[in-house]
C-alpha cells in the first residue's frame, strides 16, 4: 500500500529533528510492506483535501514560523476538510500552536492560526523547557505512556470539552496548569513533545499509521503487526526517568 | 590593584590549590564562582588591571579552538591570561583573570549567552565573533534570541573596539555594519564549496527582508557567499580570506591566507574546512592587535588541537582518535572530514544529556550520519542516552547486526578497541561530558594527560 504523506513546510519547520518523525513513519510502514510517498507542501503549494492519508507539520524557530504562518492560516478549511474526511495528522510544537485559532504575543499582537485544533495560545514570560512524561487519554490507547522533551514559551489553552492527547505525569504540558498535554481532533494529534516524538513512542507512530492506512483503503483502522521494539522501549524508559527526575515542575 | 582585589586574588589561588588537591578538577572555575558571587565588579577591575586589556572570542562552534590558535600566535610575544580549560562563563573568565600572574593581555573564550555580560564588564579591544548555529535549544533558546543579545552587546561597545566578524555568516556579519573598526573574514574558494545547503541549515533567509538567500558558494552549514535577490543584502567584501584550500584528510588542511598586509601559505595540522574558519578568526583577531603576518602563520602552524577536539593517543598497538561533537553543524563537519579520509572500520559514538551536552538530545537527528551508517563496519552506541543514539542509527538505516549498544563509556571504549584491528585506529565521537569522562578514563590509564596540563602548541 502507498501511504500518501503531505509534509508541510519542511524547509522552514524542522527545528526539533522533525525528520526523525518522518523516518519512523517510513521505516515502520516499510516493515509492514507499505511505502510512504512524501509530498513537500511549501508556501503557495496547493493542498487538495483527500489527496493525503497523513499530514505532518513540524516546529520552527520564531522567525521561520512567522514566515509561513500566513500561508498556513489560509489552509484552515482545507485542513479541516482533510481531517473530517479521515486523514491522519501529526503536528509538533510550533505546528501544533499554528494549527489552533492563533497566538497572542506578549505585546498583544495576534498571529492567526489555521483553526483546526480548538485552542488558543498566548506567550508566557518564561519558556517551559524540559523532559516530559504523559499518559495517553486517547480512547484507542488509554494510559499508554509518551515520553519527550518540551521547549515552548506559548501557553496553549484548550476550549472546554476539547480532547487532550494525554495527562501530564511529569513536566509542564500545554500551559503548566491544566495537567493536559496536546490536543486531538478526529485523527489529528497535536503536541509540544519532540525529541523527536516518535522514535521512543512507537505505539503512537503505529496508531497514526493505522489511521493513515484506513484513510488510504477506505476501511476501519486495524492494529499493525508488532515489531521488535526493545531499543524503543529502553529509550522511552530513560526519557521517562529523566522527566520524573528533572522535568518541569509546574505551579499547580 | 586595590586591596580588596589583592585579597580576592590571594584567596583565589588558595581555593584553586585546594580544589586540585581535593581532586575536584583543575581548579578552573571554583575561585571565579566564589568571587563572582561575592563581588561581580571584580571582573571589571581585573580586566582593567591588564596593561593590554582583553580580547573576547565567541561562536557556537570553534570558540575554544579559535582562542587556542590565537594563543599559539600571541604567547611568544605577550603574557596571556587565557581560559584554556574551557571555563567560559563569567565565573570562569573571572577565575582566569584572578589566577593569571603578571599577565599583559586577557585572551578569553566566552560562552555565547555570557558574552553580553562579559563584554560590558571587560571593555574588550577586539571582539571576535565566529558563527551562530542552532545549539542546545534547551539552554540557549532560539538562534535569533542569541543574535539579538549579541546585537545589543556589540552596539554598546565603544568605537575603539575592533569587531572581527565572520562575513560568511549573515547573522554575524551584520554585527560589524557601521562600525568604525572592523575586520571581516571569510572563505573565498569555489573549489571548496559544497553542493548545497545541508538539512537543518540555519539563517538561510535574508536577515533584512526574509527571502531565501541565493548562495554563490556554501562552505560550512549556512556559511558561505550569499546574496538576497530581493533587497540586495550580500556578503560584505573580505579583509581576511582563505583561498587555494587543499585538504590532506585527517592529517590537516592548507590554504593561502590573504590579508590587507599581504598573503602567505598556511598548513594546519588539524583537518576540516571548519578549522580554516577557526584559523581565519584567530588571524583576524591577531591582525587587529597588530601582530605581523609571519607571526600569525608561525603560530597557526605550530598549533595542535585543544583537548578532546581532535586528540589522538595510543592504546597498546592501536590508536584512539577523539573528536568532540556537540551540535549538528559541528558534528556534520567532523563526519565530513572522516568521510574524506579512509573511514575507520569501527566508530564509537557517545551521547550524554547533561547541561553541558544539552538535555534535549533531538539534535542527533539533525546530524547527517547517513553516509557513516552506510559505510562503517560496526558502530558502538554509548553514553547515558545510548538507546536514543541506537534508534537514530537504526532508523537511519544501520542494520542491527552492525550496531552494538554499550551504555557504559569505559566498556564501550574497550569494546571499540577490541573490534579495531591491531595497528588500526578507533574513532570516538563523544559529546562534551562524555569526552571529559573518556579523557578521565584515558588519563587514569596513562594514555593522555589531564586537561589542565594540556598544551596546544608543538
Amino acid at each position: 500500500m502507498i501511504i500518501r504523506v503531505g509534509h508541510l513546510y519542511p524547509e522552514y519547520l524542522n527545528i526539533y529533528a522533525d525528520r526523525g518523525n518522518i523516518a519512523v513513519f517510513s521505516h515502520r510502514a516499510a516493515a509492514r510492506g507499505h511505502e510512504l510517498a512524501i509530498d513537500q507542501v511549501s508556501v503557495g503549494t496547493p493542498l487538495e483535501p483527500g489527496t493525503h492519508d497523513l499530514l505532518y507539520v513540524g516546529g520552527g524557530q520564531d522567525r521561520e514560523q512567522t514566515l509561513i504562518a500566513p500561508d498556513l492560516a489560509g489552509r484552515g478549511s482545507a485542513l479541516r476538510e482533510a481531517v473530517d474526511g479521515g486523514a491522519a495528522l501529526l503536528a509538533v510544537c510550533g505546528g501544533y500552536q499554528l494549527l489552533g485559532r492563533g497566538y497572542r504575543g506578549r505585546n498583544g499582537s495576534w498571529l492567526a492560526g489555521a483553526g483546526l485544533f480548538p485552542h488558543e495560545t498566548h506567550a508566557g514570560e518564561t519558556r517551559m523547557i524540559g523532559d516530559v512524561l504523559l499518559e495517553s487519554t486517547l480512547a484507542e490507547a488509554p494510559g499508554r505512556t509518551i515520553a519527550g522533551f518540551e521547549n515552548h514559551a506559548g501557553r496553549t489553552v484548550l476550549d472546554d470539552g476539547a480532547e487532550p492527547l494525554g495527562r501530564v505525569v511529569a513536566g509542564y504540558g500545554n500551559d503548566g496548569r491544566s495537567g493536559h498535554e496536546g490536543c486531538r481532533v478526529g485523527r489529528a494529534v497535536g503536541t509540544y513533545l519532540h525529541g523527536p516524538l516518535l522514535p521512543r513512542n512507537p505505539w503512537l507512530a503505529d496508531l497514526l499509521l493505522s489511521w493513515a492506512l484506513a484513510h488510504a483503503t477506505g476501511s476501519e483502522p486495524e492494529p499493525l503487526a508488532p515489531l521488535d521494539d526493545r531499543l524503543e522501549r529502553e529509550a522511552q524508559l530513560v526519557s521517562a526517568s529523566r522527566a520524573r527526575e528533572r522535568g518541569g515542575r509546574p505551579a499547580r | 590593584m586595590t586591596a580588596r582585589l589583592r585579597a580576592e586574588t590571594a584567596a583565589a589561588h588558595a581555593v584553586a590549590r585546594l580544589s586540585r588537591w581535593a581532586r575536584r578538577g583543575g581548579g578552573t572555575t571554583l575561585p571565579g564562582k566564589l568571587v563572582w558571587k561575592l563581588d561581580p565588579g571584580a571582573l571589571d577591575a581585573l580586566a582593567n588591571a591588564l596593561p593590554h586589556g582583553v580580547v573576547l572570542v565567541s561562536a557556537t562552534n570553534g570558540k575554544t579552538t579559535t582562542t587556542a590558535m590565537a594563543s599559539a600566535i600571541l604567547s611568544p610575544t605577550r603574557r596571556l591570561a587565557w581560559n584554556n580549560s574551557g571555563a567560559n562563563l563569567a565565573s570562569g573568565v573571572a577565575s582566569t583573570l584572578l589566577l593569571a600572574r603578571d599577565a599583559e593581555l586577557g585572551l578569553l573564550e566566552v560562552d555565547e549567552f555570557a558574552l553580553p555580560e562579559v563584554s560590558r564588564r571587560t571593555d574588550p579591544h577586539v571582539i571576535c565573533l565566529g558563527n551562530l548555529f542552532r545549539d542546545q535549544l534547551d539552554r540557549y533558546g532560539e538562534l535569533e534570541h542569541v543574535a539579538e543579545r549579541w546585537r545589543a552587546a556589540v552596539s554598546e561597545l565603544p568605537a575603539s573596539t575592533t569587531a572581527a566578524v565572520n562575513a560568511d555568516d549573515p547573522l554575524v556579519a551584520v554585527l560589524a555594519d557601521g562600525r568604525e573598526r572592523a575586520i571581516r573574514f571569510g572563505v573565498d574558494d569555489l573549489s571548496a564549496a559544497r553542493s548545497g545547503l545541508q538539512h537543518a541549515s540555519d539563517s538561510k533567509y535574508c536577515v533584512r527582508c526574509g527571502r531565501p538567500y541565493r548562495y554563490n558558494a556554501v562552505y560550512v552549514g549556512h556559511l558561505g557567499d550569499y546574496r538576497c535577490d530581493g533587497c540586495g543584502h550580500a556578503r560584505p567584501p573580505l579583509d581576511v580570506a582563505a583561498r587555494e584550500i587543499a585538504s590532506h584528510g585527517l592529517d590537516g588542511i592548507s590554504f593561502t591566507l590573504h590579508t590587507h598586509r599581504g598573503s602567505a601559505p598556511v598548513r594546519l595540522s588539524l583537518p576540516g574546512l571548519y578549522n580554516v574558519y577557526n584559523a581565519l578568526a584567530a588571524s583576524a583577531l591577531c591582525l587587529a592587535l597588530d601582530v605581523p603576518l609571519e607571526d600569525v602563520v608561525t603560530g597557526l602552524e605550530r598549533f595542535r588541537a585543544a583537548f578532546g577536539r581532535f586528540e589522538r593517543f595510543a592504546a597498546g598497538d592501536r590508536t584512539v582518535l577523539l573528536l568532540l561533537v556537540k551540535n549538528p553543524a559541528g558534528a556534520n563537519e567532523v563526519l565530513r572530514t572522516l568521510e574524506e579520509d579512509a573511514l575507520p572500520p569501527v566508530i564509537v559514538v557517545a551521547l550524554n544529556d547533561r547541561i553541558a551536552d544539552g538535555r534535549d538530545v533531538s539534535w542527533i537527528w539533525d546530524v547527517d550520519f547517513e553516509p557513516l551508517l552506510a559505510r562503517a563496519e560496526t558502530i558502538v552506541a554509548t553514553g547515558e542516552r545510548a538507546a536514543e543514539l541506537a534508534l537514530r542509527f537504526t532508523y537511519g538505516g544501520l542494520p542491527v547486526e552492525r550496531l552494538e549498544v554499550v551504555p557504559a563509556l569505559e566498556a564501550a571504549l574497550d569494546r571499540g578497541l577490541a573490534l579495531t584491528p591491531s595497528g588500526g585506529e578507533l574513532v570516538v565521537l563523544p559529546t562534551y561530558t562524555a569526552m571529559l569522562a573518556l579523557r578521565a578514563i584515558a588519563t587514569e590509564r596513562g594514555l593522555t594527560r589531564p586537561y589542565w596540563e594540556w598544551s596546544t602548541v608543538t
